[in-house]
């Protein structure tokens, strides 16, 4: 597996030759970005696939020169993170914006850890839901930088490259996620257990007491 | 409110645990959406039904199989990529496969050959070259691709071909003139392809039992392949034959400059 840096310049080479290794090596990412923007499953699959498939069609009208110096890693982000807003947009035209339950069934895969319990891995699987859904309240620019600096990775330059911002409001905005995240689980775990749920609050127990 | 450095932590793993793995229908649905993803469609031939599969870069593979999901395991197999049927093959593509099939060895047919050796590629594009309805021994290629010693390698390179029937490996075939070996049913299917390109193969095989390699006629003195068109022109009473290039040469015959006759080891 090359880096970035390398692929980029086999694009440049032989566009057709060097896709699918794009593929391979961003698929996941991009579908990662898509589904903690958007909260569900299908629409992370269309736009994670989208997303590349406007990568190709873009480097496709691109001197070479231009492809082989492209930030791979901001660049599929910054097109999967704007696909993403406008599915959102269109998504808001059509339904109350106060409706948040469809965005919360979505699921997640829980990391292999050949070492933790299976209640351990309950837990960590509660918190992921909760983390995932405290995600989807914040505001959706804060969210983009959150979802990109601290779940895809990128450096602050990098975030702040793929959505356009400056490197100072992109700290700002990811400073203020963190916060706004932390508050969210914490009240989350003082809000009133629902009679049908209390395994799920009992999941919440663990992270909450690590994240004090 | 401040976050301390251990709340950080924990909150920071928890959104690196948010990671995910895309399901399969991403990568390979921009692929298909790109025109780099294999797929296929059936094809008839002389042999009755087969697949065909191709991508963004050409023809990637002919085979045959009892089913379509047979043909898609096969091609997973061994080519090691996925693929999706399609509804038909693009028009362009399917005229270029029905011409070349016909003879007309000016079409140009994009073919995707990556992760082959140049050696195999070179013997298939030479295999190319033999006119429909005429056979030339594996000897033959290996010398005219400059590997006059690789006669081995050939007929292995010519078992590995991805694209039977387009590539016409049926039309090599051994130097002792025996119809030899054929990936896509043995040699029954090899006569079948070739009867149906119009060469009479119980012909050929009857003139190679009886020890004929070459013929040539006596008003040109030219020797050729025996099914070299030039060769099956020669009126029965001017056709000499030959048992080796050798003796065609003592008896003052020179090598036609179409079938390119070569020597053949043992």
């Amino acid at each position: 597996m090359d880096t970035d840096a390398a692929l980029a310049r086999r694009l440049a080479r032989d566009l057709e030759a060097g896709f699918p290794d794009l593929v391979d090596q961003h698929r996941d990412r991009l579908y990662t970005i898509a589904l903690r923007l958007l909260g569900d499953r299908r629409d992370a699959e269309e736009v994670s696939q989208d997303a590349l498939v406007r990568a190709f069609r873009a480097m496709q009208g691109y001197r070479p020169e231009r492809t082989a110096e492209l930030r791979l890693r901001p660049w599929l982000a910054s097109i999967a993170v704007n696909l993403a807003r406008n599915r959102r947009r269109r998504a808001d035209d059509r339904r109350p914006p106060s409706q948040l339950e469809p965005m919360l069934e979505a699921g997640f895969d829980v990391p292999q850890d050949g070492r933790s319990s299976p209640e351990h891995r309950v837990d960590r699987r509660e918190t992921q839901d909760e983390l995932a859904a405290a995600l989807l309240r914040l505001t959706p620019s804060v969210r983009a930088a959150i979802v990109l600096r601290h779940v895809d990775g990128l450096s602050v330059a990098e975030t702040a490259e793929a959505l356009g911002r400056p490197e100072g409001t992109i700290k700002a905005q990811v400073h203020r996620g963190l916060r706004d995240l932390r508050v969210a689980l914490e009240s989350e775990r003082d809000r009133p257990l629902p009679a049908t749920a209390p395994k799920r609050a009992a999941g919440l127990q663990p992270a909450l007491e690590a994240i004090r | 409110m401040t976050i301390s450095p251990m709340t950080e932590t924990a909150l920071l793993d928890a959104l690196r645990d948010l990671r995910t793995t895309a399901p399969a229908s991403v990568g390979f649905g921009a692929l298909v959406a790109t025109g780099l993803a294999d797929r296929y469609a059936p094809i008839d031939t002389a042999l009755g039904r087969a697949f065909v599969a191709w991508n963004g870069r050409g023809l990637s593979w002919v085979g045959q199989a009892p089913d379509a999901a047979a043909f898609e395991s096969r091609f997973r197999a061994e080519v090691g990529r996925d693929i999706a049927a399609a509804d038909a093959l693009p028009s362009r593509l399917a005229d270029a496969i029905s011409r070349r099939m016909a003879g007309d060895r000016r079409v140009r047919i994009p073919l995707d050959l990556r992760g082959h050796t140049p050696f195999e590629v070179a013997v298939w594009m030479k295999a190319l070259e033999i006119p429909r309805g005429e056979v030339r021994p594996y000897g033959w290629i290996a010398a005219e691709i400059g590997k006059p010693k690789a006669v081995r390698a050939v007929g292995t390179a010519l078992a590995h071909n991805p694209v039977p029937l387009v590539v016409p490996c049926h039309r090599v075939v051994r130097s002792d003139g025996l119809i030899g070996q054929y990936s896509m049913g043995g040699p029954d299917a090899k006569r079948r392809v070739l009867g149906a390109e119009g060469l009479d193969t119980g012909w050929l095989e009857a003139e190679a039992a009886r020890g004929i390699r070459f013929t040539g006629s006596d008003t040109t003195h030219i020797v050729c392949n025996p099914t070299c068109r030039d060769a099956r022109r020669v009126m029965a009473r001017h056709r000499v034959t030959f048992p080796s290039l050798a003796a065609a040469a003592s008896a003052g015959y020179r090598p036609c400059k179409h079938c390119r006759p070569v020597s053949l080891a043992a």
